[in-house]
């Protein structure tokens, strides 16, 4: 290469070669216009959370820094958020994924009205939880349609069915359904149809192509939707007062935590008590990914 | 591998398979016999993979009837009728091992541990995979796919195997290879094929019986050599390499030979089907003779384009009136050159 070059080709082939030589080094210069992002990112969360960690370090009568989570765990009122919490957040999302998987099955191919059951499934988005809530206590409550079918077939008494658990495990099932099954829709479009054709050439009854082909290439995907069901449901808030019974039956931690915290002031401890949230769902998550990383997770073969 | 379920005859009667408004394939009759390699030759979008995949089971047909032996089988699903398929992307499995991939058919028949990796064992020694046998799908290179899609549809020695395009996503070398190797295996192990693809070449090379389809209608059905020889209309003339297709008017008919006149000049021929005044000759690039003299059946052109392709070159050349021919020849033309080209009357075909 003796080419006489233009000063300008030059500086172009050296700015080429900068980009191929910092590429080997795995760096990409577009992705560094992500870190005006990255900055709003750390400092909408990330300072928040160091801030309330280290808040919750320092309990209102001074003291024992761990005193705020001796306090939460001594306390059966506070400690038996966890449970409760989790009691409704687990059922929700996990009846969210499964009841989400035989109607995305359906909901695959082409058909007549398509669009239109979709948006129906889907709209429950758009609502929001108090809409949902308002229309939940229309329906269900003592005095709503279902209870007055329900007598008028012959029961004694109305059943309770709202301002207890099973009101905000139905909300959390209404607003939660739509995103498990959105996912479950996109994941489940990302695997070769072929692949249970061929299998069905095999000699794979339908019950055996979903066990052995739809299932496995589906599982890593329904583990993060169930994550992200979890993680809605876990963080139930209003649903949990309107609905619930939020003294007792549904004392979830959003509500512990905002009663201690702008109700008795004691914002150290309502920052113990949304730390130890954080840890319960990172637990929950942690668990369900690691059990993912035993499942095949690389190409399904479909338009993705 | 022996001993397959061997049947007598797989007869198709007026297949038909419409999607909407859109008739995919149109009424096709067609008789399979035990033990035949039939490939399904047409343009993309004449029905081909319509046609194999109602054979599968995997579309339900929309008329006609398939039966096996004389029994009907377009009713029962895919799993049940135990035909193997090789899939056009393959298909494979992508979650399982070569070996799980080439086991599945015979695990899901419950074959009992033993026999199964006999059998898969077998399998993978015959389509020469020893060495991949434990890798994934996504760790083999195209060829190696090929083969593992093949090796899991043989080794339950279905009575029929179905192949859709299995070399259109190889390299030209390699699918050479592999058309040799599926000849091979089917010689080897006289499973009946149906393979469908949209390479004359192909179909000719490994076809013992050709389809030909067209627009979901079955043009033309025979032995390559009735085809590639005798194609019943100008389509599959087309087809089969008669590149050449010039309009002329028929002067007079004497039985089969066919007078007509083609730019200026008076051309005999063989008639293909009964004809009106207007028609075409047919005729393939390497039936011209680059000749000095003028006399019968010689057309004047002049030399426009010359690929070279070592023993032979190819010719584009243009006639009088306008109208292109391709020709092959050995001679050495130059662009530029008036040539003087010469066929036989067999070789000129007249189509209506
Ligand atoms: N699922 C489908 N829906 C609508 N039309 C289809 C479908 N599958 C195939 N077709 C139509 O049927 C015709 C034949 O298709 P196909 O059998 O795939 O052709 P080939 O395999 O010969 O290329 C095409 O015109 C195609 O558009
Ligand atoms: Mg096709």
């Amino acid at each position: 290469m003796t080419a006489v070059l233009s000063p300008r080709d030059r500086r172009s082939l050296q700015r080429a070669s900068l980009k191929h030589r910092l590429a080997e080094k795995g760096v990409d210069r577009v992705l560094w216009l992500l870190v005006p992002g990255a900055v709003f990112v750390a400092l909408l969360f990330v300072y928040p959370f160091l801030y309330g960690l280290q808040l919750s370090f320092q309990p209102k009568g001074g003291g024992n820094p761990f005193q705020n989570y001796v306090t939460f765990f001594s306390d059966p009122y506070l400690a038996d958020t966890v449970w409760i919490t989790l009691r409704l957040g687990l059922p929700a999302a996990l009846f969210n994924v499964l009841a989400s998987i035989p109607i995305a099955f359906r909901m695959r191919g082409r058909f007549r009205g398509k669009r239109a059951l979709t948006t129906l499934l889907v709209i429950p988005i758009t609502l929001g939880t108090v809409l949902t809530a308002e229309g939940l206590l229309a329906f269900f409550g003592p005095t709503g349609w279902f209870n007055r079918i329900w007598m008028a077939l012959g029961a004694d008494e109305p059943a309770r069915l709202t301002h207890n658990y099973w009101g905000v495990l139905f909300s959390l099932i209404i607003t939660g359904f739509p995103f498990a099954f959105l996912l479950t829709l996109s994941y489940l479009s990302g695997i070769d149809p072929t692949l249970e054709q061929a299998a069905a050439t095999l000699g794979a009854s339908k019950r055996q192509r979903f066990r052995t082909i739809t299932m496995p290439l589906l599982a890593p995907g329904l583990a993060v939707t169930f994550c992200l069901s979890f993680v809605l449901a876990f963080s139930v808030f209003p649903s949990a007062v309107m609905v619930g019974n939020p003294a007792g039956e549904t004392h979830v931690m959003s509500i512990a935590a905002y009663e201690t915290a702008l109700r008795d002031n004691d914002f150290a401890m309502g920052s113990a008590i949304a730390m130890l949230m954080a840890l319960v769902m990172l637990i929950v998550i942690g668990v369900v990914l690691i059990w993912r990383t035993t499942l095949y997770r690389g190409a399904t073969g479909g338009k993705g | 591998m022996s001993g397959q379920q061997r049947f007598a005859e797989l007869h198709l009667d007026r297949v038909q398979r419409a999607f909407g408004d859109t008739v995919a394939l149109k009424g096709m009759d067609l008789t399979i016999k035990g033990g035949e390699f039939v490939a399904l030759l047409g343009p993309s979008g004449c029905g081909k993979s319509t046609a194999l995949n109602c054979l599968a089971g995997l579309l339900p047909l929309t008329g006609g009837r398939i039966t096996l032996d004389g029994k009907r089988i377009d009713d029962l699903p895919p799993e049940k009728r135990g035909f193997g398929m090789v899939f056009q992307n393959y298909a494979l499995f992508p979650h399982m091992s070569v070996r799980r991939n080439i086991g599945f058919g015979l695990s899901m028949r419950r074959t009992p541990k033993a026999e199964l990796n006999r059998r898969v064992d077998e399998a993978v020694r015959l389509v020469q995979l020893e060495e991949h046998q434990h890798k994934f799908p996504a760790q083999l290179s195209g060829g190696q796919q090929q083969r593992v899609a093949i090796a899991r549809a043989i080794v339950l020695e279905p009575p029929l195997v179905l192949m859709d395009e299995p070399l259109s996503n190889l390299d030209a070398a390699l699918r050479l290879e592999m058309r040799t190797e599926i000849r091979r295996l089917h010689q080897s192990l006289g499973l009946t094929t149906v393979y469908v693809t949209h390479d004359q070449e192909e179909a000719l090379a490994l076809a013992d019986r050709l389809v030909v389809l067209r627009l979901g209608e079955v043009q033309q059905v025979g032995s390559p050599e009735e085809v590639y020889a005798h194609p019943v209309n100008r389509y599959v003339a087309g087809f089969m390499g008669y590149r050449n297709m010039i309009p002329v008017t028929v002067t007079s008919q004497d039985g089969e030979r066919t007078t007509v006149r083609a730019d200026g000049v008076e051309l005999v021929g063989v008639k293909r089907e009964e004809l009106t005044e207007k028609a075409v000759a047919a005729v393939r690039p390497e039936d011209f003779a680059v000749v000095t003299e003028t006399g019968a059946n010689t057309l004047e052109a002049t030399v426009e384009i010359v690929e070279y392709h070592g023993r032979e070159q190819a010719v584009q050349a243009r006639l009088r009136n306008g109208g292109q021919l391709h020709v092959r020849t050995s001679s050495r033309l130059a662009s530029g050159d008036t040539i003087r080209l010469k066929v036989p009357v067999e070789r000129v075909l007249v189509f209506s």
